[in-house]
């Protein structure tokens, strides 16, 4: 039995909700909202002058810069391109991880990230198993903070590059984008939504440019709610339905560090939501298979996918390491006409 | 002999119908006398204030407090948190017993009390409800009774098994004691941080579904109503939902002795003002939607909600400089309840006075069964605060006199001013 609510008779005038005061370094990128589209643009404008220069004038732009990476979190694709990209630019980095430092004695992110400050640490490309993380490492430090990927909650950088692959496919002449660079355009991400943070950094940004994002998978790991995360989102749970209308599907990872004790029926999921190649040569015969990695072959998707002609997986990972070398020089330059906030 | 007189102040006592200018005279820590302002003289000795100008009410009373002793005294102790009550105007506060140990026992009870303790207003314990907030067997709640605890509970945990909890409602009524339920179904709840809903979605973080509180109350309803012959009296504890308010709502027109306390933050914060990750937008239960939100000003406003209970949950401030997910739960609150209370509920939602001071002193008072406060009447104990209605101020956080920090109400206006606290005829707090 539940109760209903009892009818708001008066009008209430609450109290109001303080404006954010993040970010408090401009050089940040905490989310893909924090930035406008014209910060957008030119992001991708750098990322292609970075990766075209010639690396012995690259190497001079940040040169002797420090830029520190915070890892609480393995990963292959993500430091290694953060590195990449950081050091391409001249930077000296240095890598801290959660198993091999004093964190691992307890100290807190709030005291690493100040030692690392005092350090001489110019900038911390943080990558956190919780929520909120880079927030609260910026708060404390002051510096500028890259979001490497926090909890189940934003990976900017993956959504652009994610971005700068689709428009090298769908938007090859595009030199600025604007609200409508992606209309007509329909992004499918296929699988567990909830614990994804590249799915909520994708489904924030792409509708921006006029993207359709179209969610894809089970109620356990695509709760309804989730189209409340802003504009431009919807729900298909029929996987071939949504493949039909899509330009691009992006595969999620079912992350089963995650997963909080929820048990999965690994076949029954796999016959609903595996992208094999029979699925995309019915319904979605031309479009982009994406996936941020790391991927399960067999799994979400089956390795003839991974590895077949429409699978531009191994591209997103090639424009990580130019988008990272545009937000890794955008943290460490003045950035106060440059790249406005949202 | 201790003589104190109140003179010229403007009396609003709503257990004894009182909303006038009056003196009152205070003697041995009772309410001696009350006459017509300018009646009373003082005489030799007897120290006067002048409250020209100034609300004089019953001492305010918070029935759900953290005062962390014993055993978390780096938090909060007795004497830090009493003092923070007196700063807001309170006279008594009941304390909850998820200390460390947990106040389990006879020997708590009193340790609490105890005036060693330095407490500078009341403190009524709240012993817990079953051995270690375990939830599985009861306390011997006829000797925390007699060792002074004025309920049972074992806040901060719900009692969850309906065996236990029906068990709880029938001694409890037996000896006499209230029984105050933390609602919450933790088995919808693992790992979660905030409340269930979009906003959780996008912010990344595991939420409490509004139905993990309004099942459990709906469920302690039913007990008490199985129960009915026994008169149990079940107090949900900082009640936050819409669908809990209702269930409570229609426990009263049944004619159950059911209650309510409402946390000023449930109504007047909403999960929006979690932001990015503030950790003192983090409490359980945790702020809800809008709707919910106006579900406590209309219970408020109707008369269903019984007492503004703060759930003043002091931390010290490393711990809440974590990451959000691992950061504990619970705001201070008894600095700032008066002054949210004025400024909201009387000033912006148009809650006559008598009746703020009602929920915040004569209601907590009756609920519990705590006699001779929450009013002035000749007689009753010499609790009275004495404050500025009109006067609005910015509440600072560092200035507290809690050891604690952790406010979502740092720089927020307040209204009305505390100028005196009385707690049995002593000055328990006097502003500069």
């Amino acid at each position: 039995m539940t109760a209903a609510a009892a009818p708001v008779r008066r009008q209430i005038h609450p109290p109001p909700v303080a404006a954010s005061p993040f970010p408090y370094n401009n050089g940040s990128l905490l989310s893909v909202q924090d930035l406008s589209l014209d910060a957008v643009s030119h992001l991708l404008s750098r990322a292609s002058v970075l990766q075209n220069l010639d690396p012995v004038v690259r190497d001079r732009i940040l040169l002797k810069r420090r830029v520190a990476l915070l890892f609480y979190e393995s990963s292959t694709r993500t430091r290694t391109s953060f590195e990449l990209a950081a050091k391409g630019l001249g930077a000296d980095t240095t890598l801290v991880s959660n198993l091999s430092s004093s964190i691992e004695k307890g100290e807190t992110l709030k005291d690493t990230g100040l030692t690392l400050r005092a350090l001489g640490a110019e900038a911390i490309i943080l990558r956190h198993n919780s929520s909120g993380a880079p927030w609260l490492l910026e708060e404390t430090t002051r510096l500028p903070v890259l979001n490497a990927g926090d909890g189940m909650h934003e990976h900017p950088t993956q959504a652009l590059l994610d971005l700068r692959t689709i428009l090298a496919h769908l938007r090859p002449d595009i030199e600025a984008v604007s609200g409508d660079t992606l209309a007509g355009v329909t992004v499918t991400i296929t699988g567990d939504i909830l614990h994804s943070r590249v799915a909520r950094s994708n489904m924030l940004l792409l509708p921006r440019l006029g993207a359709r994002v179209v969610l894809c998978g089970p109620a356990q790991f695509l709760p309804e709610l989730a189209i409340g995360a802003g504009p431009g989102i919807s729900i298909e749970r029929d996987f071939d339905a949504a493949l039909q209308q899509s330009q691009v599907v992006m595969m999620l990872r079912i992350q089963a560090e995650r997963l909080a004790g929820q048990q999965i029926d690994l076949e029954q999921y796999k016959a609903s939501y595996q992208l094999t190649g029979q699925r995309l040569a019915s319904h979605a015969p031309t479009a982009l298979v994406m996936h941020p990695g790391p991927i399960i072959r067999g799994l979400e998707l089956t390795a003839g996918v991974a590895d077949g002609a429409q699978s531009v997986i191994l591209e997103q990972v090639r424009h990580g390491v130019a988008i990272r070398m545009a937000v890794v020089e955008r943290a460490l330059t003045d950035t106060s006409t440059k790249a406005g906030r949202a | 002999m201790s003589v104190l007189l109140i003179r010229n102040g403007h009396l609003v006592d709503p257990a004894a119908g009182v909303d006038g200018p009056r003196d009152i005279l205070l003697k041995d820590g009772r309410v001696a006398e009350i006459a017509p302002a300018g009646k009373l003289r003082a005489t030799n000795g007897t120290e006067a204030l002048d409250a020209t100008g100034l609300t004089v009410a019953p001492g305010l009373i918070d029935i759900h407090v953290h005062l962390r002793e014993p055993g978390q005294g780096y938090k909060e102790t007795i004497a830090t948190g009493t003092a923070a009550a007196a700063a807001g105007g309170f006279t008594a506060v009941a304390a909850m017993p998820n200390t460390s140990p947990v106040n389990d026992t006879a020997e708590v009870t009193r340790w609490m009390q105890s005036p060693e303790r330095g407490a500078h207003v009341r403190v009524y314990p709240i012993a817990a409800a079953t051995r270690g907030s375990k939830g599985e067997s009861l306390n011997d709640f006829a000797a925390l009774k007699s060792a002074g605890a004025v309920a049972v509970t074992d806040d901060g945990r719900p009692i969850l098994k309906d065996s236990v909890m029906r068990e709880t409602l029938a001694t409890a009524a037996r000896v006499g004691l209230s029984v105050i339920q933390h609602a919450e179904d933790t088995r919808m709840t693992q790992g979660a941080s905030m409340n269930a809903g979009p906003i959780a979605f996008k912010l990344g973080l595991r939420g409490m579904p509004p139905e993990a509180e309004s099942s459990l109350v709906e469920r302690d309803i039913r007990l008490v109503t199985e129960l009915r012959d026994a008169r149990s009296h079940l107090h949900v504890a900082h009640t936050s939902t819409a669908g809990a308010m209702a269930a409570v709502r229609q426990a009263r027109r049944n004619g159950l002795r059911v209650t309510c306390e409402v946390a000023p933050h449930h109504f007047l914060l909403t999960e929006e003002h979690v932001g990015f990750y503030n950790t003192n937008a983090k409490m359980n239960p945790p702020l809800r939607s809008a709707a919910d939100r106006d579900a406590m000003i209309e219970g408020i406003l109707d008369g269903i909600v019984d007492a503004i209970a703060t759930d003043h949950a002091p931390h010290a401030t490393h711990e809440k400089e974590v990451e959000f997910e691992n950061a504990p739960n619970g705001i201070t609150g008894l600095e700032t309840a008066l002054g949210l209370c004025l400024r909201w509920l009387h000033k912006e939602w148009k809650l006559p006075l008598g009746r703020v001071l009602s929920l915040l002193s004569a209601q907590p008072a009756a609920l519990l069964g705590l006699k001779g406060r929450g009013t002035l009447a000749v007689g009753s104990f010499a609790d009275v605060v004495v404050f500025d209605p009109k006067l609005e101020w910015i509440y600072r956080a560092k200035e507290t006199h809690s050891k604690a920090h952790n406010t979502p109400f740092d720089g927020w206006t307040m209204q009305g001013k505390v100028r005196w606290t009385i707690s049995e005829g002593r000055i328990a707090y006097a502003s500069a």
